[in-house]
């Protein structure tokens, strides 16, 4: 089972967060500020796996982690799911945000953070991974995002529009997130 | 041009923002949540960002609050609350409103507050209950979004007591048209099966409907409740091997559609969870389920042949699924190919996965761990800290008494340089264990300095309490005790005059308990000296005040001579007004010990070891005092399991018997009805017996129990005990010497390592890490596989770590079979088969022996039939013809209209013969009798208080009719019993190996002078005891059970009582014994 789903960027700050399993507000913060410190320091040049992390549960418990341009994706599973399956499955998720936000970036996960839970909760249903299928996962979110347009009509405009700005260097953007390789590079398929 | 629409889009938010018109309501706080993210990113302290936040967790409180904000508000706010608790700020008042939102929204809407209530509540939260209501709404829905966000949120978290209301609801989606809600409705039984199994008990059979949904993606999803209740209860589910292989087969031979496949593998993710529901299945199979799966494995490591990362993934499993499973040798060729094929592969997670599947298998394949020595060894200087822990945890695995020292370093070299916590922890309890496993002397004390040094005060603390046990109890010579001591005390008295203060806490007590209790050893180390060491280590700052007491401890013990009293006095003072009450207390022992030398001895005695008095006899006043009082006699845990197994069983025993009777009452008429014989009751005791004989051998309590209250409890007694016989199988399949044939198969003949030459020193290195892992190895690898190993065996050197073949694989045998009609099914299988001459019984008869829990050697010597002329009748109409031996009143078994049964035993130097006969009742009276005698050998493996013999006689009548009768028979432990003739010499050497013990109070027979005589002539007649000398009041005797298995007992008359003391290498004897010699003398 996937216990917990954690994106932050390179300095710790959480970008989404997803607990499978009920863990108090307090808990999860340090669960995520230890996962954080055990992922940064680690090159890119070693494996996607960790294992130790005393928080979520002990020796039956792993860390699965990739790391796209500023943005570390990080699986917190136990010994019931295969390591390999959910460092690919990351790969697929990564791979449907990209398709549903047109080359996605980290500022598209700031924004939108509601419907990187969308997407999520069609990737991942209660722990279980439900669908690996990136055609259908994003065609069950468009069927939600039809719906959407469908209900918001022109006030969804504004919000591509927004979409479109983050794309163009504005002052507004925030200076300390690094512009420079905002982008999340989806590798193509043997990225070791 | 683009500029301009550039330029007007980034104008755009802002200028909406400004809008207060209620159409642009939501845009306008979308750029809210813009100029929040905005903010909190500019801010640079921790400090700010609080500040930020709380402001705007104010302004939400007060919007939503406030009657006029609509719902479309309400959806942008929410999002605003789920950021700020991602942040870590609470965010408790908009729970109740993210739960409006998902009841009153519309669809949309409803989607934020459904998501916002999965991340704010959990299960239990109180506020849970309110979303019960809109779930049933949303299930009911005709919009399959709803249908599908209440699904969703169901697996996500749903109150446990309210599934019931739901349930009918989710299953009735299972067949609903569409997949997508098919899929999430299984997801979500799923989610209800993990917390409340009961709940979703009856609709078993839907799974299997999903199982075979023509859509693979919701049987992909009920595979996840395959998974786990397969996991539960491996065998309830053998069954459905067939169809797991089935469908796996279709998905490797590609029969899936296109949309499936994951850069052209298909569906890998499916066929990954298929092979781990394989090996979970296949795991401790007797070949048959194993054998089913054999091809498609087969298959699946052949196609998996492309080089991409997700057929890694499903070639790892299928390799473990292959080592898990029944062993079939050219798969497991092919599996190693693979190991091999990922060890040495360049990408590191593969070489991680190849470890890891390394440390899996190299139980059962050390050759496996020698091909990759060179990779090992490679692997251990490895850039990456998780790639050579897992080398050493896999060195852990095949580490031995010859490679022991290399490995320990190679541990303790990671520690030195880890930060992780976890991982010290973890490893430092690895070291600890391989050191005690092999300990050595001066190695021995130092790789556990470093233990403690590196370890610190993370550790588990039975590390520092086991290693002061091992120190304190010793090996086997007292000479190597002594020096290991020795080199203790010295390590310790150097280290205490390096830098102390930065020795962590722990080590601390244990090296001022060291120095307390063995520093005299060293002679010409003064008591003054090290209470001077000690002392200076009670003024660092950093000493905690559970370190000061144990030096203060310490102390006590040291303080001779004039020198050490004066040390000691100063400390004292300074300590005897100390705010902490254990300090001020220790510090006034050390001062009124300190200036009574001879109390101090008394107290403290020097060199006594840890005696602990097991039987707690010191409380004998106070527990007669309070039975006195009317207080109820403690009962031990196992006989209340006992009571409570014997009420269970009461229920039983009509049901196990009315069957055969009823069916044999038709053949012939005109007969009595048969007696009634009461069968295998023991064996629903089972399984609750088993449990307890385990605690027993760690918890060694059961001697104390029956120090009172024995005229309360010990007249019930007879009955209970009765229900712990357990018998096992006459097993001419499983004869030890057939056994180790079987094992030898599966052994590995020693290959020839063909060696690259690299660099010497990996060479020399590899040689000595893998040194003793050719085939004969498994000696140090089966000490492994037990789960927690124990840790001081040392001194028991107990037979049972010889333990041959066939007893263990009994044992494994019994484990599997706790069921009461597994157990019947497994044993009948052996049915030795007895042609009767006689002229009713003309057909055959056959009779089987069975016995429970694995703990009885039964051994078919013989069997001879005799036909029609008996050597000895008697009345009863048994004949026996074992005249010349002693033996045992015969007992009629059972009986039914056309034969009797009757049993007694012969003791025989070795084993018990017991001998039955089955006679011809039918006709006895108009023929001569036709007697059949079968002999069986039965010696003890685990002893218990009864042995129970649970067998079945079939036989087939002329007419044609198959019969068949249960009997059951049980014998006390006294049976197997013989007497033990050693000297006094031997007694005494025998007495310090044995571990196992036990003591009593037992009562003696008469007051008078030579009572102690007069107990152990009774005790010598009826257990068949040999009483090896009686000097005084003390008197010792001798018995044993089998030829290596003695058991000593040294009795002493004190106070009015026969205090009595057992020791055995076998652990549950004493226990057995001690209570037949409480049962022999209160009969007599």
């Amino acid at each position: 089972m996937i216990k917990a789903i954690l994106i932050f960027n390179n300095h710790g700050k959480p970008r989404l967060i997803r607990f499978y399993q009920y863990f108090a507000e307090d808990m999860q913060q340090q669960i995520i500020r230890e996962t954080f410190h055990l992922v940064s320091k680690r090159d890119d040049n070693v494996c996607n796996f960790l294992e130790g992390g005393s928080l979520i549960g002990g020796s039956d418990y792993k860390l699965i982690y990739r790391h796209y341009a500023t943005l570390y994706f990080v699986f917190c599973v136990d010994s019931s799911e295969s390591e390999l399956g959910i460092l690919d499955l990351i790969q697929v998720f990564v791979e449907t945000l990209d398709k549903c936000f047109e080359n996605v970036c980290e500022l598209d996960l700031i924004f939108h953070m509601d419907k990187v839970h969308y997407i999520l909760q069609e990737v991942v249903m209660g722990g279980m991974v439900l669908e690996t299928n990136m055609n259908e996962i994003t065609t069950q979110v468009d069927v939600q995002n039809r719906m959407e347009k469908s209900e918001g009509g022109l006030s969804a405009a504004p919000a591509r529009a927004v979409s479109a700005v983050k794309n163009m260097n504005l002052p507004e953007i925030p200076r300390n997130i690094n512009i420079g390789d905002i982008n999340i590079k989806v590798p193509s398929l043997s990225p070791f | 041009m683009s500029d301009v629409v550039e330029k007007t889009l980034t104008a755009l938010p802002s200028l909406l923002s400004l809008d207060s018109q209620p159409g642009s309501a939501k845009l306008s706080s979308t750029s809210k949540l813009g100029n929040l993210i905005r903010g909190i990113t500019e801010l640079t302290s921790k400090h700010e960002e609080e500040k930020l936040i709380q402001q705007e967790l104010a302004s939400i409180k007060e919007q939503v609050s406030s009657p006029n904000t609509s719902m479309r508000q309400m959806k942008e706010l929410m999002v605003r609350a789920i950021y700020c608790e991602m942040l870590g700020y609470e965010a408790s008042f908009s729970y109740i409103h993210a739960i409006k939102l998902a009841q009153q929204g519309t669809a949309l809407e409803k989607r934020v507050g459904y998501l916002a209530v999965s991340l704010f509540l959990n299960e239990s939260h109180e506020l849970l209950l309110l979303l019960v209501n809109t779930v049933l709404k949303d299930l009911q829905s005709t919009n399959l979004i709803e249908v599908c966000m209440a699904l969703t949120v169901v697996s996500q978290m749903f109150p446990k007591d309210m599934i019931p209301a739901i349930l009918p609801l989710v299953e009735e989606k299972l067949n609903h048209p569409k997949e997508i809600i098919r899929r999430k409705a299984v997801l979500a039984l799923y989610k209800f099966y993990l917390i409340a199994p009961n709940q979703v008990q009856h609709i078993h059979n839907k799974f299997r409907k999903a199982l075979c949904d023509k859509d693979p993606g919701v049987m992909t999803a009920s595979l996840h409740i395959y998974a786990q209740m397969i996991q539960e209860k491996p065998e309830g589910y053998k069954d459905l091997a067939a169809s797991f292989v089935a469908i796996l087969k279709q998905v490797v031979g590609g029969k899936l559609p296109m949309d499936f496949n994951y850069h052209s593998v298909p569906a890998p993710w499916l066929q990954i969870q298929l092979l781990r529901i394989l090996s979970l299945l296949g795991k401790n199979d007797q070949r048959y389920t194993s054998e089913i799966m054999y091809e498609v494995l087969d298959e699946s490591l052949r196609r998996a042949e492309m080089n991409h990362n997700i057929t890694y993934a499903i070639l790892y499993e299928c390799v473990k699924c292959i080592y898990t499973i029944h062993p079939k040798s050219d798969l497991l060729e092919k599996a190693a190919k693979c190991i091999g094929n990922f060890v040495l592969s360049p990408k590191i997670n593969l070489k991680y996965l190849g470890l890891k599947a390394l440390t899996y298998v190299v139980q059962q394949d050390p050759k496996l761990a020698l091909q990759h020595q060179m990779t090992i060894i490679e692997c251990l200087d490895h850039p990456d800290l998780i790639i050579k822990r897992e080398t050493l945890e896999l060195l852990f695995r095949i580490t031995n008494a010859q490679n022991v020292t290399v490995i320990v370093e190679k541990m303790l070299d990671f520690l030195r340089i880890s930060e992780d916590d976890y991982t010290t922890i973890d490893l430092v309890g690895k070291v600890a264990e391989l050191a005690e496993k092999y300990p050595s002397e001066c190695w021995f004390i130092e790789t556990m300095n470093t233990v403690f040094s590196v370890g610190g005060d993370m550790m588990q603390p039975d590390i520092p309490n086991s290693f002061l046990k091992l120190l304190s109890e010793g090996f086997d010579s007292v000479e190597e005790d002594k020096k290991l001591r020795l080199f203790a005390v010295d390590s310790y008295v150097s280290l205490l005059q390096g830098e102390p203060d930065k020795l962590p806490q722990r080590f601390l007590q244990v090296i001022s308990w060291v120095l307390g209790e063995y520093s005299y050893l060293k002679e010409e180390l003064q008591p003054a000296a090290v209470l001077r060491l000690l002392a200076k280590l009670l003024d660092t700052k950093n000493t905690s005040s559970e370190t000061k007491s144990w030096i203060l401890m310490a102390m006590t013990k040291l303080c001779d001579g004039e020198a050490g009293v004066s040390v000691a006095q100063e400390v004292s003072e300074t300590y005897s007004s100390s705010l902490d009450t254990v300090l001020r207390q220790r510090a006034h022992e050390l001062q009124y010990l300190s200036q009574n030398p001879e109390l101090r001895s008394k107290v403290l005695p020097r060199d006594a070891g840890l005696e602990v008095d097991s039987s707690l006899s010191f409380l004998d006043g106070f527990v007669s005092e309070a039975l006195a009082a009317g207080a109820a006699p403690y009962k031990p845990p196992h006989q209340r399991q006992e009571e409570l197994a014997q009420a269970k069983a009461l229920s039983l025993e009509p049901y196990g018997l009315s069957l055969p009777i009823s069916m044999s009452s038709c053949s012939i008429a005109d007969r009595q009805s048969p007696t009634l014989l009461s069968i295998s009751s023991g064996l629903s005791g089972d399984s609750t017996d088993l449990s307890l004989k385990g605690g027993s051998t760690t918890l060694k309590l059961d001697g104390v129990k029956r120090v009172w209250g024995k005229e309360g409890y010990l007249a019930q007694r007879e009955p209970l005990e009765e229900a712990a016989a357990q018998v096992e199988v006459p097993s001419p399949l499983r004869s030890p010497s057939q056994t180790g044939e079987a094992d030898n198969s599966h052994s590995q003949t020693p290959i020839p390592i063909p060696t690259p030459e690299p660099e010497q020193e990996k060479q020399q290195l590899a040689s000595s890490l893998f040194v003793g892992l050719s085939s004969h190895s498994s000696v140090s690898l089966m000490g492994k596989s037990e789960p927690t190993p124990q840790r001081f065996r040392r001194k028991a050197k107990s037979p049972s770590s010889s333990l041959d073949a066939s007893e263990r694989i009994s044992n494994s045998l019994v484990s599997s079979t706790s069921t009461v009609d597994n157990l019947l099914c497994d044993n009948l299988l052996d049915t030795s088969e007895l042609a009767v001459p006689s002229p009713s019984l003309t057909s055959q008869l056959s009779q089987s022996l069975t016995t429970a829990n694995g703990s009885f050697d039964v051994q078919l010597t013989e069997s001879d039939v005799k036909g029609s002329s008996p050597t000895l009748v008697r009345d009863n109409g048994v004949a026996v013809p074992l005249s010349g031996l002693s033996h045992s009143e015969i007992t009629p078994l059972c009986s039914d209209q056309s034969l009797d049964l009757s049993v007694c035993h012969v003791q025989k130097e070795e084993y018990l013969a017991l001998v039955s006969c089955v006679c011809d009742s039918a006709v006895q009276e108009l023929r001569s009798l036709g007697v059949a005698v079968c002999q069986y050998s039965l010696t003890v493996k685990r002893p218990s208080v009864h042995v129970e013999v649970v067998g079945m006689v079939s036989y087939q009548l002329p007419v044609g009719t198959h019969q068949s009768v249960q009997f059951s028979h049980k014998l006390p432990l006294t049976s197997f019993i013989r007497p033990l003739t050693v000297s006094t010499e031997e007694y005494g050497k025998m007495w310090l190996d044995f571990t196992n013990d036990t003591k009593q109070n037992l009562s003696l027979i008469s007051d008078g002078q030579e009572s102690l005589t007069a107990t152990l002539n009774v005790l010598k007649k009826k257990l068949q005891l040999h009483v090896v000398e009686i000097i005084g009041v003390e008197g010792i005797v001798a018995c044993r059970l089998h030829q290596d298995q003695p058991c000593l007992m040294h009795c002493r008359v004190h106070a009015g009582t026969l205090a009595v003391w057992l020791r055995s290498p076998v652990p549950d004897l004493p226990d057995c014994l001690i209570y037949h010699c409480q049962r022999a003398l209160q009969e007599h």
